[in-house]
This record gives structure tokens, sequence and C-alpha cells, in this order.
């Protein structure tokens, strides 16, 4: 789950991150009175779950509250990657004497938390960890004990931070592990952390996504969702407790099991056609969970056919097959419909759909094919 | 021979009474595997499938020597289950659970480690050494004994490959499903390290998708260590960046853990890589006689 920045800055702060004061609009009028309260240079920064936002236009300058309203009336309303701009966060202007780069994940390999940091802060991280790796500082969190305060100092030295900030730093990398570690967030990141010119430590673009696994302990979180930031379709199929994400494609897909749905979406690719979508309708495939995935499938109107592929382990092929009959007679499906059956019972499947009007083929490569052919 | 698991495992399960614990012991002690115990506390003096329960790990494996378990309990207990099963003594502990927090299997992955214990899993379909043990949740009718070795981080995919593998005659030496997780407790490597080890296994089939990088570390493994024939297939060469597809650690992030990266570190070490499930066992044929010839 991901939230915008200045809900990030808000939880940082909570943790004693400091970070740059401002305040979220969603009218151009509102955004000239925070910056009126400002009373100098504000920036009116875009609010959408995308990054480059910088490159889009989506972050401007303003040195008066006239200017602050024009900037964000043009920035209100902008696409920038497929996400429409609903709020701008209007907040201070600083005079920047050096950015850094912080950030906390997961290093997968070495199944651990580890600090990331890098005296070129403020620019693409992934740019610099692929062309200067050498830029980038790392810090191993113990995964029993956490992260101790020398590996911070440490941070701190091998960055090359004035001595007198040195302490000031380090309090900022130990805050924003808490912050990391307590709402269970899979990123953490400040980019840039900035030393201003009167040498203030101030956090100038906050980050964080948190672990989906993990919101069953932190009902706070479900309070930031931005449903405008989600597709509408994906939100529905989560209360329904099926895994769905929405492609660009025209070919809808019903699949048991997130690997064998990937591999589903790319037999369709591979024969000619491109998948509408990554659905795994989860392990039991009852009646009712098949329906749920009609109706999410079918909600998409680019969806000019549908390729349902289950492999019957525990669960029975004969006992899907029922379920997609009688989901069938609870959704209205008006595009052709291909059905994959194999594993436990995937003969008496076959016969039940083939009585019902359904025609089921036995391997996944026909399946692709005969849904793509359908769909032309 | 095979790996991990054989007629020898005395298999104890952590949540027997649970709905999908009892299910599943039941298909289990079907299949033939020497299910000893099942703990669930409060449960004691219980039976599943004809299986003795127990309040605690301690009691079950001093009462019946266990040295395998199997976690069928909900998250946000499964990884006190897996301390619990440690603790005892367990060498070898299974976790079928899904969705547990990458934050708490952090500290369970270094503390099984430090244990010199072996946790598969999280978030996995478990393992099976066909007409020997099935210490999991797959259809046990789709396998067959044979010289394959079968490592994969998917479920139902796994399912789909050793069916036709079993189809096209080639059997398995054991089956092993890592988990989708972003912190899982065995690796490709891991696996890999025990196949190349086997003298039951003579090619290995590696089934990967996108996220992380075990892949990429997979395939130097295999480049340096690896001399058995190796047929790869990875899942999710359309999926977008950035969106997590059904398991957590399924996700593309920063541009890094595509498909097309793991594809070309595998053929760059040498293995040949299916572009399609039902190509693998073709590829496996190749390889096998290619390796003798």
């Amino acid at each position: 789950m991901n939230v915008h920045e200045y809900q990030a800055a808000e939880i940082f702060a909570r943790h004693g991150v400091p970070t740059n004061p401002g305040s979220m609009a969603t009218t151009a009028d509102d955004a000239a009175e925070i910056a009126r309260s400002f009373g100098r240079t504000v920036a009116v920064k875009a609010q959408v779950h995308t990054g480059g936002r910088g490159k889009a236009g989506g972050i401007k300058i303003a040195s008066t509250p006239e200017d602050a309203r024009a900037a964000a009336q043009a920035i209100l309303g902008m696409d920038i990657k497929g996400h429409t701009v609903r709020k701008v966060l209007v907040a201070g202007g600083v005079e920047i004497a050096q950015e850094f780069y912080l950030g906390v994940v997961l290093d997968r390999p070495r199944r651990r938390h580890v600090v990331m940091a890098s005296a070129e802060g403020g620019v693409d991280i992934e740019e610099v960890a692929r062309e200067r790796p050498e830029k980038i500082v790392r810090a191993l969190a113990d995964p029993l004990l956490g992260l101790h305060p020398y590996q911070s100092r440490q941070i701190a030295f091998s960055l090359g931070v004035p001595p007198a900030q040195v302490s000031g730093f380090a309090a900022i990398v130990q805050n924003l592990f808490k912050a990391y570690v307590a709402t269970d967030a899979t990123l953490a990141e400040i980019n840039p952390l900035i030393l201003t010119r009167d040498g203030q430590w101030l956090a100038l673009d906050s980050k964080m996504s948190f672990d989906d696994n993990a919101l069953f302990r932190h009902p706070e979180l479900e309070d930031l969702r931005d449903p405008d930031e989600e597709n509408a379709t994906e939100l529905e199929a989560r209360r329904s407790g099926i895994s769905f994400v929405k492609l660009d494609g025209d070919i809808g897909c019903i699949v048991n099991g997130a690997g064998l749905a990937m591999a589903t979406m790319d037999a369709v690719k591979l024969h000619g056609g491109e998948p509408a979508n990554f659905l795994d309708v989860g392990g039991g495939a009852s009646a009712d969970q098949v329906a749920k995935a009609f109706a999410l499938v079918t909600a998409d109107p680019a969806v000019r056919g549908i390729l349902i592929n289950i492999f019957g382990g525990i669960t029975r092929g004969d006992i899907v097959a029922q379920g997609i009959t009688e989901a069938l007679q609870k959704v209205n499906v008006s595009v052709p419909i291909v059905v994959r059956l194999s594993g436990t019972n995937a003969e008496e499947g076959k016969r039940l759909l083939a009585a019902a009007g359904l025609t089921a083929v036995d391997s996944m490569d026909e399946a692709a094919a005969a849904v793509v052919r359908a769909a032309a | 021979m095979s790996i991990l698991v054989d007629k020898d495992t005395r298999l104890l399960v952590q949540g027997i009474t649970g709905r999908e614990g009892s299910f599943h012991t039941e298909q289990m002690v079907e299949y033939g595997t020497n299910v000893v115990a099942g703990v669930t506390p409060g449960g004691k003096g219980k039976a599943v499938a004809g299986v003795p329960v127990f309040d605690t790990v301690a009691d079950a494996v001093e009462a019946t020597q266990a040295n395998a378990s199997i976690i069928y309990v909900p998250a946000r207990f499964a990884p006190d289950a897996v301390y619990e099963a440690v603790d005892a003594g367990i060498p070898f502990v299974v976790c079928i659970t899904e969705g547990i927090p990458v934050a708490d299997m952090v500290p369970v992955y270094a503390y099984v480690r430090q244990r010199g214990a072996r946790l598969l899993g999280p978030n996995c379909p478990g393992l099976i050494t066909p007409e020997q043990a099935k210490v999991g949740i797959m259809p046990g009718f789709i396998h067959a004994p044979g010289p394959v070795g079968l490592v994969s981080r998917s479920g139902t995919l796994t399912y789909e490959v050793v069916d036709a593998l079993t189809r096209a005659g080639l059997g398995q030496s054991t089956a092993v499903g890592i988990g989708g997780d972003p912190v899982i407790g065995t690796s490709f490597v891991d696996v890999l390290e025990l196949f190349q080890a086997d003298p039951a296994t003579e090619a290995i089939v590696m089934i990967g998708e996108i996220g992380g990088s075990d892949e990429e570390v997979a395939a130097e493994f295999i480049r340096d260590r690896v001399d058995k024939p190796v047929v790869g297939f990875i899942a999710g060469r359309t999926a977008p960046p950035g969106k997590r597809m059904g398991h957590a650690g399924a996700i593309i992030s920063g541009g890094t853990g595509t498909a097309a990266e793991k594809v070309a570190a595998l053929e760059a070490a040498g293995v040949r890589v299916a572009d399609r499930p039902s190509a693998v066992s073709g590829l496996l044929l190749e390889a096998m006689g290619a390796s003798k010839g």
C-alpha cells in the first residue's frame, strides 16, 4: 500500500524526523491561502502515487500567493503517468546547502532490512545505484536487534557529513528506521534530505509504502488509503479476497494460483493476444468466487474474450465447473469464454461444462490460442 | 534417494485441528506420509486421521521423535509456531501459511539459521518425494518417482509442470515449493545444492517468477557448482512494473526483478529456459540426452 508525500511526512514527523512544514490543498484558492500564511517562496507539489513528478512539471516554485494559485491551477488535474492530480502539497521554500539520499528497504537477498544513503541526493537513486554504485553507503540492520546507533554514525562519516552535523544526521537515520519498523513499511525514503544554509536538517521529500500483509495490525494506516489512487476494480477484488491487477489488453484471465496466473498471461501474449488482467481466484474457486471473478473481469469494457485456466489440485475440477456454470447464471457474460480444466476430476468437470454449452480444452497453449482467435 | 523428506520422515503437523490442518493431514496420511503427531494448544488427547494431538511441540517430539514439522496455523500465529518447532529441536520446518508480514520473517529467518535448522516457505505448497512422503498441499497423484529434481516459487504452476513431466515419463526425485514471499527460509540455491549432491537426481527443473534476484543468484550458482542439466521457466514476462502479482514477492521494483533479466541470467549460465510450461519436458529430455552423449 502506498501513501502520498504529505502523509509520509506526517508519519516521519511523528517519529522525530524533521520535515519541511507544509499543508495539503485540493483547490488553487486553498493553495494560495497556504502560500500567504508562509509569507515567502513556496513549492507547490503534485500529490500522486508515482515518481517523476518534477520531470512531468508537477512541482513548481512560487514566490507569491498569486504565483502559488497559478501553479496549483496548472498542476491540479494534470495527468502524471496515468495518475490524475487531485491534491497539491504547498511547502515552505528552503535554502539548500547540501542534498543527501536516505532510505530504508528490505534487502531481499540478505533477508534483512538495510539503510541506504548517498551524498548524491535529490536525483533518481536507482540511477545512482546503476551508474555510480560506489556512491551509495549501506548498513544492514541486525535481524534480531535492529539498527545500532554506531551504524548510523558510520553512515554519516562515510558520506562526509560535516562533523558538527553528524549527531543530527545519525538521529534522523535512527528515527527513520524506527518509523519504518513501527509501521511495517516496505519503504521509508527521504530524497532529498537537505542541510540548509543555516545548518538545519530537513526531509524535503518523504515517501513510504507499507506491507499489505501487516495491515491487520495497523488499522490507522487504512485511513491513509486514497481511493482515487487505486483502480476501483482492484479495490473491489481485494474485498473479495481475489488478487487482481488491471492490465491494458483485451483477454480477461481467471486462474487459480498466482504463478499459474502469470504464466497464463504470458501464454496469451505468446499466442498473439494481450492480457486484460492478472487474476488469482484463490485456492477454493467456489461458485461465489468464480462469480465475483467474472464480475471483475467483465467490468472492463475492453475485454473481448475470457480465458479460465484451472489446474485442479486439492480443488476438484467438477466443483470448479459447477462454480463456473452457476456463476454464469448470476452474471451476464457476452464475450466468448474458453475454459481449460486439468488435474483432479477434470473429465467430470468438462462433462458438466459441455452440458452447459461451454467448451473446455486440455492444455494451456490450446486455450490461449483459442481465446485469442475467438476475441479477434 | 531424494532430498529433505523420504520414508524415514516422522512428520508433526502444527495446527492439526484447524480446517486446513485436518484436511491436509488426512490427505498426507492417505498418500502414505508417516504423520506421527499433531499439535494444537488445548488439543491434547484428540486425534485427527488417527494421528495423536498434543498441546505443545516439545511434548509431541518427546512422545513421537518427530523429525520434521509442517505448519498450517494462521499468519499472525505462524512465526511463533516456527520458533516453537525449532526450540523443540525439529531440524526441518515447512510453513504453508500465506500472508505473514515481512518484518516477522526477518527475525524468524535469522533465528532458524542460528539454531542450525532449516525452514521451507512460508507461503509455499511444501514438498514431495513421490511414493515416500508428501509434506504439503500438492495433489499427490500427479507425481511419479524418477530422476528429475524440481524447485519452484509457485504452487499451481508447479503442479502444471509436474503433471506434464509425469505424462512425458519424467518422474521426480523430490519436488520442492520454496514459496512466493520476499523472505523465505530456503532459497533456490539451497535446493540446487541438495539436488546437485543427491545421486537420485539426474536433472533439475527450476521455476521462477518476477521479483527479487534469487533466480540471478541461482544462475551464478548453477554456472559455478551444478553439472547436472537444468531447465528453467520464468513466469511474469507480461507483468507490469510496480504491481504485486498475487505473491507478495512477485513485484518488479526499481526496474529490477524482471522476467527478461532472469531469463538472460539463466541462459548465460547454460540453463535451457522454456518459453511456456509445456515446453519444459521437451527441453529436459533434450538436455538429459545431451549430457549423456
